[in-house]
């Protein structure tokens, strides 16, 4: 029961960063809403193994949240690659 | 068809959540023309499509959509983006009633043919009862290998897992010779920069 209780709580903490996603005027809400909304996608599937009783799939989450720390990453040295390259010119 | 029924369970719940929010980004990224927006959106989409993975069993699926749609295609979009402008043109809106009725047609035969499907999880189902039990049987006799995916994929299909990385391979040096990575001028010509970066960063962000 306390499992399904938080996953519906995840859920509708993604929605809130989906509506964040969609309207977010500046580039870096859109960066912080997909950063924030991975780690939801971790934080479900950690619990979706509890919700079926196979926890087998933590480690899966874990990984999940390897990738989306990497990919976050990845997307804000295009932006500071871009800025610093603009300075020198 | 089998006489197996599907349980109901709360992971039905879960699963429309999850098919929701999917449909709901993908009519946001068709109607946004922020391009950076539409990026961030896929990479969403591709986390949403991995958890309906995980939460279908499809759990090596779900690893490489994270991995390739959230991950690696976010970064490749980007840098593509930052060979164009940031903004998709705005477009008239089309009257295109023939392509409309065409996807509606393709649409509305698949939701038809999904009807025959067998239904999850049935163990009467071809996928389940035919070859696939075969695998399942023999492998742990024929391959020295605990995981049957990873022995069909690296051995029963050893040449076509080969053909499959040629593919990916071949793929990657195309997209790199496109971007330009390693190039000093980062793939465009150089008077392409000064033209650009007047144009588009007057707008700004």
């Amino acid at each position: 029961m306390m499992f399904a209780a938080a996953t519906v709580a995840i859920i509708a903490a993604m929605v809130l960063a989906l509506v964040r996603a969609f309207a977010g005027p500046s580039l870096y809400d859109r960066i912080l809403a997909g950063n924030s909304f991975g780690t939801k996608t971790v934080l479900l599937i950690g619990l979706m193994g509890f919700l079926t009783g196979r926890p087998d799939f933590l480690d899966i989450a874990l990984l999940y949240a390897l990738i989306n720390f990497a990919s976050t990453i990845a997307i804000l040295r295009f932006f500071s690659y871009r800025r610093s390259r603009e300075e020198a010119s | 068809m089998s006489d197996f029924e599907t349980v109901f369970s709360p992971i039905v719940f879960l699963d429309l959540a999850l098919l929701t929010m999917l449909f709901l980004v993908a009519i946001a990224m068709l109607r946004s023309r922020h391009l950076f927006g539409v990026v961030m959106l896929s990479g969403i989409y591709s986390l949403l499509s991995a958890a309906f993975f995980v939460s279908l069993d499809a759990v090596d699926v779900a690893f490489t959509e994270a991995a390739v749609g959230a991950g690696i295609s976010t970064v490749l979009m980007l840098s593509g983006m930052l060979l164009t402008v940031r903004r998709e043109k705005p477009k008239t809106p089309g009257r295109a009633p023939v392509a409309m009725l065409a996807v509606l047609a393709t649409g509305a035969a698949l939701i038809y043919a999904t009807i025959d499907m067998p239904a999850f999880g049935d163990p009467n189902a071809p996928a389940n009862s035919a070859i696939g039990q075969q695998y399942v049987e023999r492998t742990a006799s024929e391959i020295p290998m605990p995981n049957i995916v990873t022995a069909v994929l690296a051995s029963y299909r050893g040449f076509d897992t080969m053909g499959e990385t040629m593919v990916i391979f071949t793929a990657g040096v195309a997209v790199m010779l496109l971007l330009g990575v390693g190039s000093a001028r980062g793939g465009r010509r150089v008077s392409d920069i000064d033209a650009k970066e007047t144009s588009d960063e007057g707008k700004g962000e």
